[in-house]
């Protein structure tokens, strides 16, 4: 790596550090509003410094700590990649949410529903299960948007619904548990599990780094990829080379919610062993400020996901040590989607000058008819 | 929205309920399951119509709204902590509007000002919203202890409330009736008066409306804000008129389904009233099928109004058409 390519992601890293700099400055005073204020030690600032520590401590602290924020990591590794993968394409895929809600629901059914295969073909045929659901379930608004114009951020939130009915279906339906009231499937198989990599972490995690790879590879390196980034950054261009742009929609989106699908697909076999109702809740709209802090890149993407499996494996100390509710999590990520996606009020306030090859980002939606 | 479609979608919530009371004859007198699918349906209705007239008012003037589902959350605490702090109910559904109008004043201001896109403002505000009424719920209000200032009473229409059947109809809460009130109102505004045209011109045609001396911003501003006011209002409708109390996630993704109503209706103010009726009526099917043992799966008809929504979308049946220039920032040359 030559000093240029380190200023280069210096430069690319700067705003997004000061974004969740600004958004942790911004939370600490809405803890602060919310403790002892003017009673307690040092007018209160102390309360706002325990508790972050208390979230730094829980998310990177201790050799368990990290453990658990890469387990949490991963499935928002996938899913960031997803969305920002579906980006490339210019597209908004805001249904993650239902795409892994899918993979979940295939991969749990595989994984209880087949027995007696050993391991090496099972946990594959599991996985393959899954990215099969989330493929199948981001196919469909790509398809709908290729042939029929329809919006892709309206068909996907209407999807996730549909997912979660199907999901509700299932779960209190063919597919519950029968020895438990909760609505959820059996244990999947032992042979459906991903083995532990070191105790209280399994394999999932480096399936996520092999897929940012794969991503990063498939995007920039394969001619595939550079129909899919051709078509985003100019669609009428892209038709003008000869790149067909309808195809390119719906293999992006497929494989958009393959990746979603994956995330529940590994969550299910590496962490839950089973589909439960309700788990995926807050996936999408997660992956979609992961997606936009990691700058749609598969490394932004890795890197976001440590910070909020970090952040939300945290607040779990940080409640337990200060009672301070783990829902600030939800508003620090807000802030820090508002200061990432309006970058002119970071660049406002440090006053860092707008440089040339930011402009370099992917396209967003433009409009719910148009294609 | 055509007169056929509007009466088709009618004819089908008459449809839905006429289903129902055979399906549960078995269980209960068709009088009885009637008239509580008809009192469901329009309890339900309420926030979908004026979640999707909040979001008429953003997406007319050129704005994609897909945060009246945090509007609508962070309205129904505040609407909530309102009433409860001053125990006065008219307080509570002033403070209800103005959260509302914040989160509007968000959307705007980064959609309009940053020329953020619109549905990246749309997530903060819904991760937002969700965020911060948990946080406020766990942290500040259960250890306030705040008591409810109770629900907002019913005001019945007299001889009409008491007739059988439909007697419901006739006697719903003051945020309801000025639901479909403001439907009628909101026609009227947008489509008959001066501040309605420019709103469409400008959400059809910015760069024409500007040409002409209308400020594009100054009504993008406004209309986000009136909507927003309206998503308050329907916020308030949970805690004021739903039940007595905050819970997180109350709105529970009514907000996308006003969003649905919305597009449903094809960004009409009639059209996305009967497409809330519609949504109202599959939900009360799917609560009532329990309730009346309709041996239906309740989640399939609760699939029923985003298949909906899809098929409409996808032009199958009779394409909806969005405002033209609905998701791009305008730029002043």
């Amino acid at each position: 790596m030559n000093a240029q390519t380190v200023r280069k992601l210096g430069r690319a890293a700067l705003l997004p550090l000061l974004s969740i700099f600004t958004a942790l400055l911004v939370g600490g005073v809405i803890i602060w509003l919310s403790g002892p204020k003017f009673n307690g030690d040092w007018f209160g600032i102390k309360f706002v410094l325990d508790g972050y520590g208390g979230l730094f401590l829980g998310a990177f602290g201790t050799q368990k700590a990290i453990i658990g924020t890469l387990v949490r990591a991963t499935p928002y590794i996938f899913a960031g990649l997803a969305v920002a993968l579906a980006f490339r394409c210019g597209l908004f895929n805001i249904g993650a949410e239902g795409q892994l809600t899918m993979g979940a629901l295939l991969a749990a059914g595989v994984g209880f529903g087949v027995k007696g295969m050993p391991l090496i073909i099972h946990l594959p045929l599991t996985l393959l299960a899954g990215m099969l659901g989330g493929f199948v379930w981001g196919m469909i608004p790509g398809f709908l948007k290729a042939r029929t114009g329809a919006h892709e951020v309206i068909t996907t939130i209407m999807l996730n619904y549909i997912a979660a009915q199907i999901s509700g279906y299932l779960l209190n339906g063919p597919w519950k548990d029968p020895t438990n009231v909760t609505a959820q499937t059996p244990k999947i198989a032992e042979s459906a599990r991903l083995p532990a990599l070191l105790p209280g972490l399994h394999w999932g995690v480096v399936l996520a780094f092999l897929a940012a790879i794969a991503v990063w590879y498939f995007l920039w390196k394969t001619t595939w990829g550079f129909e899919i980034r051709t078509v985003g950054a100019n669609s009428s261009a892209a038709k003008y080379a000869g790149i067909n742009v309808s195809r390119n929609i719906v293999l992006a989106m497929g494989l958009s919610g393959l990746l979603a699908g994956l995330a529940g697909a590994v969550q299910v076999a590496g962490v839950n062993y089973r589909s439960t109702l309700g788990f995926n809740v807050g996936y999408g709209f997660d992956s979609i400020a992961i997606a936009l802090l990691g700058r749609n890149t598969a490394l932004g993407v890795v890197l976001s996901s440590l910070l909020f499996g970090g952040l939300r494996n945290g607040a779990t100390i940080m409640q337990f040590r200060t009672q301070i509710s783990s829902d600030i999590i939800s508003v620090i990520q807000a802030l820090i989607l508002i200061f990432v996606a309006a970058e002119q009020i970071i660049r406002w306030i440090y006053r860092v000058p707008a440089t040339p090859d930011d402009a370099g980002q992917a396209t967003l939606s433009k409009g719910w008819g148009k294609s | 929205m055509s007169r056929n479609r509007f009466l088709f979608i009618m004819g089908t919530v008459i449809a839905l309920i006429l289903l129902t009371v055979v399906l549960g004859r078995n269980s209960d007198s068709p009088q009885i399951v009637a008239a509580s699918m008809l009192a469901t349906t329009l309890r339900f209705a309420t926030p979908i119509t004026l979640g999707a007239l909040a979001g008429l008012f953003c997406e007319r003037s050129g704005v994609v709204n897909i945060a009246i589902e945090g509007m609508m959350l962070a309205a129904a605490m505040g609407a909530f902590v309102g009433a409860a702090v001053t125990q006065s109910l008219g307080v509570g559904i002033l403070a209800g509007i103005l959260t509302g109008m914040i989160m509007g004043l968000l959307h705007a201001w980064l959609s309009i000002t940053f020329k953020v896109d619109q549905i990246v403002s749309g997530t903060v505000i819904n991760i937002l919203a969700a965020g911060l009424t948990g946080f406020i719920d766990t942290q500040v209000l259960s250890k306030a202890g705040l008591r409810s200032a109770g629900l907002l009473p019913q005001i019945p229409i007299p001889i009409l409330s008491d007739l059988p059947v439909v007697g419901p109809i006739f006697r719903q809460q003051p945020i309801a009736w000025t639901a479909i009130i403001l439907v009628v109102v909101v026609h009227y505004v947008m489509f008959h008066t001066r501040w309605g045209l420019r709103t469409r011109a400008v959400g059809e045609n910015p760069r024409a409306a500007d040409t002409v001396g209308i400020r594009v911003k100054y009504m993008r501003y406004m209309n986000v804000l009136i909507g927003a006011g309206i998503a308050g209002l329907g916020g308030a409708y949970f805690t004021l008129e739903g039940v007595p109390s905050f819970e997180t996630q109350i709105t529970n993704g009514r907000g996308f389904i006003a969003l649905a109503a919305l597009i449903f209706g094809g960004w009409t103010s009639f059209g996305s009233w009967a497409a809330a009726l519609l949504f109202g009526a599959a939900n009360a099917l799917q609560i009532n099928a329990q309730q009346f043992g309709i041996p239906i799966p309740s989640q399939f008809v609760g699939m029923f109004p985003y298949l909906l929504t899809i098929v409409v979308l996808a032009g199958v049946i009779g394409r909806a058409y969005p405002p033209a220039a609905v998701g791009t920032p305008y730029e002043t040359e």
